[in-house]
């Protein structure tokens, strides 16, 4: 029955709209500003569950398909359609930015009605990109987010935001406009911007080749990977809670999300050749960066750079298809790595937004980051102390944890391509479990370090909620993968099935 | 010889706007110092009833008057409506910034309605003379609004500069008109083209000689690198009312100007001019930003950031298609609507006695007045070419036409050169946002009924034209292509 509605653009307007009015009203209300806020985000999650009840499984079809005339003279249209890639994430947008607005209930104090209106403006923007069937749509919310973000870390960030919110913003911004030009370069190939007709144009191999180092500057940029990594760890450390939650639990997929939507399909022939470059990339994200990680003193830091780590799991999962192909000669494979990685991105949303909002509320205590400023932290929060190492089971990927599912799948997938891929990746489960552990070892464990941790006390209800829910979901996606899995499998074995033809 | 009585339909908006300013240069003469509003009231009721004409007499066809020397085509009547909105939005800004510094004269708004007669008749010359005297009308206009602060003497000497270095551009270009006089025998833009045409080998030399002289005038006018020297100079020395004159308007006559002397005139010999497009924009875009980058004054830096956007709108204009021409024409439109905006924050900002000419005079504007920080955002980030304001649409625009024309490489280095652009803008949006407001400026700032109302809905539409952007590009692609 929803499949008339016009859903997507209501999860798009309704909380930019709303955003706007949560500006408008809560000004000087900060009271009003926190309810109208929630009451928005709520609404969007509770209009985004149709997508979920109401998608077909089973085809890789785009559903829920909206189109209307939006730039004539460019033959540019608004054109929004979600498959079984793009849902989930949606569904992760709607969820986690209400989890964003609970959790700066209290602890952001400066201008809240701003900071909630940044929040569902980001979040609109977002679900516009993940909806958007047409080039130019895509480019637009994918750019448009940068601005609410960029707001977020300057105005409410740490000491250093100003530099870390600069440079968030032109790494970004560097990345995509190469995709710019490369989607207007397919453009005047293809006479338009719908991204099924990109998909179909064949190209040549050395365009293919400049076409995917454009998207890969653009996603990689995103993602991020190795060596282009740098901003995250600086974003990260001087966003404000709710904007490190949004940065590692949906802006990051949203690299992910690009490569599977534009690089594999429109440059398959470009991404076999290069699939080594991505290989190794991704392997030294996982190795080096789990290594960095673990010499971090800052909580922050630490669980950026095992961002990153992670996500090279989900481009190893997407770019391994080739290697397996050429090794085995099936596709099979191929599918596992990418479901995969996508298993990889909506865990990661989950277990990440769960870290961040861990030191949240630690940081709301103690206005600390550092590691040895804490100690001990189980002798009087035990709660919070149940719910840390839960995540930091799930964040080193134990089995009945979401985060086992996608890198088992992954793992499983390397084994297909070559053993040493595989050795490299599984290292990760030891490195993780290193720096995660030491991590809880050393702020949760042992005796109460000071006076400060001393006096601290346990989460309140609102914190316990936001906990409870992510841990929900992590194990959820733990022991019953699934739904999410049949969701997704379709669209996965139709992109397998789309890059396997050759292009040329 | 026979006299016939020339048809002046077609320039009823020019004869009208003529009248009008000799009209009010007379009431003026007989008003009370206190009594100025009525000047500046009839010089804006003059545009406004012009572009009531002008739309009343809109129309698909080409009409030719007054022996081929005038012409009115869909691309001079959507020009001049431009010319109209955004010199009525300069005038109002003006106002309030004039008062304050006691230098509220008819002069400004008399000068102002000269100059607009004058790009009005460069939008619709059809013969090199027509064209040459309706930029010389625009450009002593101008000269004149530079010094008509004469008690200043910053604002005098970015005259005598504007003038000197003006008075040059109308020399070479005159030299350039003369050559390709010469070789092709006509005045008339139409008669040229056939000419260039038909014209054999030889006569290319000579030709390509007058050809440049054209450019190098071109360039010098609408400020692109290596021509640029006076924009910065002349925008950060005049009144900022007249910067925010001389910074919009005037472009969009420009590029008619452009329009109609190389692409309908010089058009034939497009593969020549093209080469001395690419390195015109080439060097605007990396000498217009990298260098505003460096500028602590904001209007010096609004100054750059011009250069630069000159040379996207040379990328439009070289790629030789009409889609880049329309594309041209979107950007040029795109541009003067965030410049006015631009230059009226400044004026928002200042008080009399202080000019607010500084990058550091945005510090903390959040905090003074949060809607007229987030105005200034949008401007800025549309001038940066971010979505989802309108100057992403018009860098798009204009890109696809140099990729178009297989410039991949030119595309890549103006969105390279975009992204060092990105970081003036930014600052200033960091200044307003991040910072806090300087120790002698804490104070809210309320500006007052009109100024207040235009300059928000001027933001705005930076917002809402890249919301809906399809209208103005359909527009501007019917100007080019009927």
């Amino acid at each position: 029955m929803f499949a008339d509605w016009p859903i997507l653009s209501l999860l798009i307007w309704l909380p930019i709209l709303g955003g706007f009015l949560v500006l408008a009203a809560g000004r000087d209300a900060p009271h009003v500003a926190r309810r109208l806020g929630l009451a928005v985000a709520v609404a969007t999650f509770v209009a985004s569950l149709p997508l979920w009840f109401a998608f077909e499984r089973g085809t890789a079809e785009m559903q829920f398909q909206e189109l209307a005339s939006w730039i004539p003279a460019f033959n540019v249209n608004y054109h929004l359609g979600v498959d079984g890639i793009s849902m989930p994430l949606i569904l992760l947008t709607t969820l986690i930015t209400v989890i964003v607005i609970i959790a700066a209930w209290e602890s952001v104090k400066d201008r809240i009605a701003y900071y909630m209106s940044a929040m569902l403006v980001m979040e609109g923007l977002m679900i516009g990109m993940f909806a958007a069937m047409d080039a130019v749509l895509f480019y637009v919310f994918f750019e448009a987010m940068l601005i609410p973000m960029f707001l977020v870390i300057g105005i409410w960030g740490g000491p250093r935001r100003v530099y870390a919110t600069i440079k968030f913003f032109l790494y970004t911004f560097l990345g995509s406009v190469f995709m710019l030009v490369a989607l207007i370069w397919m453009y005047i190939q293809s006479g338009s911007f719908l991204i099924q007709d990109f998909h179909a144009l064949q190209i040549g191999m050395t365009a293919q080749i400049l076409i995917f180092l454009a998207f890969f500057m653009a996603f990689a940029v995103k993602i991020p990977m190795f060596p282009v990594h740098t901003w995250l760890p600086d974003a990260h450390v001087e966003a404000p809670t709710g904007g490190s939650v949004i940065l590692a639990a949906i802006m990051l997929k949203i690299g992910g999300y690009g490569f599977l939507r534009f690089s594999l399909p429109i440059t398959p022939d470009a991404s076999a050749v290069l699939d080594t470059l991505m290989i190794v990339l991704s392997l030294i994200a996982i190795v080096y960066i789990g290594l960095v990680a673990l010499i971090q003193s800052d909580m922050k830091k630490l669980i950026a750079y095992s961002s990153i780590a992670h996500m090279g799991f989900v481009t190893l999962g997407f770019f391994l298809a080739f290697y397996i192909y050429s090794n085995t000669g099936d596709w099979e494979g191929a599918s596992l790595g990418i479901a995969g990685g996508m298993v990889q991105m909506i865990s990661h949303g989950f277990i990440s937004a769960a870290m961040f909002l861990a030191v949240g509320v630690l940081y709301d205590r103690l206005h600390s980051r550092q590691i040895s400023d804490y100690g001990g932290v189980v002798n009087t929060m035990p709660w919070f102390a149940a719910f840390f190492v839960l995540f930091a089971m799930a964040n080193t990927g134990l089995p009945g944890t979401s985060g086992f599912v996608g890198e088992f799948m992954v793992i499983l997938a390397a084994f297909k391509a070559d053993f040493w891929i595989a050795f490299l990746a599984a290292t990760t489960l030891i490195l993780a479990a290193g720096y995660t552990l030491w991590l809880v070892k050393r702020v949760i464990f042992g005796a109460v370090a000071n006076d400060n941790v001393a006096g601290l006390s346990d989460m309140n209800r609102r914190e316990f909620f936001l906990m409870g829910v992510l841990a929900f979901f992590t194990l959820l996606l733990g022991v019953w993968p699934a739904p999410l899995l049949d969701v997704m499998n379709a669209t996965i074995d139709h992109l397998v099935a789309h890059i396997a033809q050759s292009k040329l | 010889m026979t006299f016939e009585i020339p048809n002046f339909l077609p320039a009823v908006p020019e004869m009208f706007v003529l009248g009008m300013a000799c009209l009010i240069l007379v009431i003026d003469a007989f008003l009370p110092d206190s009594r100025r509003d009525i000047t500046y009231g009839l010089v804006q009721a003059t545009l406004v009833a012009a572009a009531g004409l002008t739309l009343w007499m809109m129309g698909p066809e080409t009409v030719l008057t007054f022996s081929d020397s005038f012409i009115k085509d869909p691309m001079a009547d959507i020009l001049k409506v431009a010319v109209y909105v955004t010199s009525f939005l300069v005038f109002l800004y003006a106002r309030p910034y004039l008062m304050e510094r006691g230098i509220h004269k008819g002069e400004f708004y008399i000068l102002g309605l000269f100059a607009v007669l004058g790009m009005m008749i460069m939008i619709s010359g059809h013969n090199l003379l027509t064209l040459y005297l309706g930029l010389e009308l625009l450009s002593l206009s101008s000269y004149a609004l530079v010094a008509f602060w004469r008690d200043n003497t910053r604002a005098t000497e970015a005259a005598m500069k504007y003038f000197v270095l003006g008075a040059l551009a109308s020399g070479l270009l005159l030299y350039g008109m003369s050559m390709i006089y010469g070789m092709t025998g006509s005045l008339d833009i139409a008669v040229i083209a056939a000419e260039l045409v038909a014209a054999d080998e030889t006569l290319n030399i000579p030709l390509v000689f007058g050809l440049v002289f054209l450019v190098v005038a071109i360039a010098f006018k609408l400020g692109a690198v290596p021509f640029h020297m006076w924009v910065p100079d002349v925008y950060d020395g005049a009144p900022t009312a007249v910067t925010l004159f001389i910074a919009t308007a005037p472009k969009i006559a420009a590029f008619a100007f452009l329009m109609r002397l190389l692409v309908e005139g010089m058009g034939p010999m497009h593969a020549d001019w093209q080469g001395m497009f690419v390195i015109l924009a080439v060097l605007s875009l990396a000498v217009g930003n990298v260098i505003a980058i460096a500028q602590t004054s904001i209007k010096r830096m609004l100054a750059y950031s011009t250069i630069a956007h000159v040379g996207f709108v040379f990328m439009g204009i070289l790629a030789g298609t009409d889609s880049g021409y329309a594309s041209a024409m979107f950007y040029v439109i795109v541009y003067a609507i965030t410049a006015a905006g631009g230059f009226g924050m400044i004026v928002f900002l200042s008080r009399k006695g202080f000019e607010a000419d500084q990058i550091d005079d945005f510090k903390g504007l959040a905090k003074r007045n949060p809607w007229f920080a987030f105005i200034m955002l949008l401007l800025m980030f549309s001038m940066a070419g971010v979505p989802p304001t309108v100057g992403f649409y018009a860098k798009l625009a204009v890109i696809q036409a140099a990729v178009g024309a297989d410039l991949v490489w030119l595309a890549v280095v103006a969105v390279i050169f975009s992204i060092i652009g990105a970081f003036y803008y930014l600052r200033v949006v960091k200044m307003m946002f991040f910072d806090d407001p300087q120790e002698d400026a804490k104070e809210p700032i309320q500006p007052s009924g009109a100024f207040a109302t235009a300059l928000s809905i001027n933001g705005l539409a930076v917002l809402l034209l890249g919301i809906f952007p399809g209208l103005l590009l359909s527009v501007t692609h019917y100007a080019i292509m009927g």
